[in-house]
């Protein structure tokens, strides 16, 4: 099968309120992040012939997209939830892509929400979270989320001599672009020391080294390139998809230090026929800080052991060689969960229309987002931009 | 009889059973695969290596080292608090295996990446005891 290099477009995108939104439920939250993108993109929901959803640990159905499907009464002919978040997110919108590539449907909406601060209790978020380790060799030994990332962070710190205060600079960063998002959920300017002298949850990782619990959704609505113009805004064309899945549990993983990132990049490049130096802006999962690090150095941004010193440098700020989590990221935008990677989606399509007032990078045209689920174990990259030939 | 929650048990299935049966006994076991010799953890029902369904039991030496590990300060559940600060670590195991467990007998604070460890066992029930590893 030829390569869906520009063949595909997102048309449509938006965002709900994020952080605490306890007046929608789950299901609400997704239908409204749906409503929402379908009014973005000006058509209606009979339009649809694709839906992709992914499962909410607040409001979980057995056949969710159905579900969602059912309460919109929309009747696609694709239909299909994710189970997982982070790369699983780009993987189906990956697999979404080559559906509307191979003539399976036309018009495919990617939606998902969760509502993790108002819909469950923080005990409940944090033992349906920590569900991710093995549940005969790695759940009994009492790790949560922050301490399975801890693992690598520490393994990182021992390898290439990665410093606490580089940690925090990738929360200092992420929270210096949020201050200038109105929609995120945490906008008070942090310094390095703020993040060191929050509470230590797993060493190395602070308070503020993880990402947040809020509630929240995002959706986009994707078709054919041919068809992209018809629509109201600057389409985004995703020229490059690619996956890398090296383990589910982090005790299995062959590297600590180097993920399969380094795979789903590669593979994401070559489809869009471009490198690291051709990225205007960078949405790299951030679910916890020394992730960013990881990523960075795999995607091919520095190379190994030296992202660290790359984002204490400003490298990933708005004015420097590579704007990174312009939207805040998971770190300070929000973070419900599953869906954490849509809002890094949803900004990319914001900064190549052009629309993202003062955190806008200044002539976007290619960018790159990156998502990583479990323990840094399912990959996916995708490369978007304003032109289908870029 | 307490109240106090309980931590996660681990529950058996039928490839894990002779591991679980080996930790009542005090006993560290391994899969090693008849065919190409490679040990494995967590066990299987087919080699990692070379996909052979011929594994044999091993009572492991129970030395590795610590690959990385970090200090628990905010416990996963109420089962663990009066547990915290706690080491979470892999372990190497000299065999070639990693596996997840606790370090325990030590203070956490001065526990490096690379420390030698041996295993000890901690009773859970009558039929459950956790292998955890201690500073040697």
């Amino acid at each position: 099968m030829e390569s869906i290099r520009g063949q595909v477009a997102i048309v449509g995108a938006a965002d709900t309120e994020v952080g605490k939104v306890p007046q929608y439920g789950a299901t609400a939250l997704c239908v409204e992040a749906a409503r929402r993108a379908l009014d973005d993109a000006g058509i209606t929901k009979d339009q649809i012939d694709g839906l992709v959803t992914c499962n909410s640990m607040a409001e979980p159905h057995m056949y969710h997209a159905e579900a969602i499907a059912e309460y919109l009464q929309i009747f696609p002919r694709y239909c299909v939830s994710a189970a997982a978040g982070g790369g699983t997110t780009f993987s189906v919108l990956h697999q979404a892509a080559m559906a509307i590539a191979s003539g399976a449907c036309d018009t495919v909406l990617i939606s998902m929400a969760d509502s993790l601060r108002s819909g469950l209790s923080r005990e409940q978020a944090m033992t349906i979270q920590s569900s991710t380790g093995h549940p005969q060799f790695e759940i009994p030994y009492g790790a949560t989320v922050p301490a399975y990332y801890a693992l690598i962070a520490n393994a990182h710190m021992n390898t290439y001599g990665t410093t606490p205060e580089q940690l925090a600079a990738v929360a200092v960063g992420a929270r210096a672009h949020a201050a200038l998002n109105g929609n995120a959920q945490m906008r008070d300017i942090i310094s390095v020391d703020d993040v060191l002298n929050s509470r230590m949850i797993a060493d190395p990782l602070h308070l503020l080294d993880c990402s947040l619990v809020s509630d929240g959704g995002a959706a986009v609505i994707l078709t054919s390139a041919d068809r992209a113009s018809d629509f109201p805004h600057q389409p985004v064309y995703v020229l490059g998809a690619g996956e890398g899945h090296g383990h589910e549990h982090i005790s299995q993983a062959q590297s600590l230090t180097t993920s399969a990132a380094v795979e789903s990049g590669r593979r994401a490049f070559g489809m869009a026929g471009l490198g690291p130096g051709d990225i205007d802006v960078a949405e790299i999962y951030d679910c916890f800080t020394p992730v960013v690090l990881i990523e960075l150095e795999d995607l091919g941004f520095c190379e190994k052991g030296e992202a660290g010193a790359f984002v204490e440098a400003g490298e990933t700020a708005l004015d420097g060689l590579l704007p990174m989590n312009t939207h805040g990221g998971l770190l300070s935008h929000c973070h419900p969960g599953n869906p954490g990677s849509m809002f890094a989606l949803t900004e990319v399509v914001t900064q190549l229309r052009h629309d993202a007032g003062a955190r806008q990078v200044k002539d976007a045209e290619v960018a790159l987002a990156h998502a990583q689920g479990g323990i840094m174990s399912s990959h996916a990259t995708l490369i978007l931009g304003r032109e289908a030939n870029a | 009889m307490t109240d106090m929650p309980l931590k996660h048990f681990p529950r058996p299935t039928p490839e894990t059973e002779a591991f679980w049966e080996g930790c009542r006994k005090q006993e560290l076991l391994l899969q090693r695969c008849v065919d190409c010799s490679e040990f494995q953890f967590y066990p299987r029902i087919s080699c990692t290596t070379c996909s052979g369904d011929k594994l044999e039991w091993v009572k492991a030496g129970g030395q590795g080292s610590v690959r990385t590990f970090t200090i628990v300060r905010r416990a996963v559940s109420e089962a663990y608090a009066a547990d915290v600060p706690y080491v979470v670590a892999l372990i190497r195991l000299d065999e070639g295996p990693t596996m997840m467990s606790n370090v325990v007998q030590c203070d956490p604070e001065t526990l490096q990446i690379g420390d030698p460890v041996q295993v000890v066992f901690e009773d859970w029930s009558e039929e459950i005891s956790i292998p955890q590893f201690r500073p040697v």
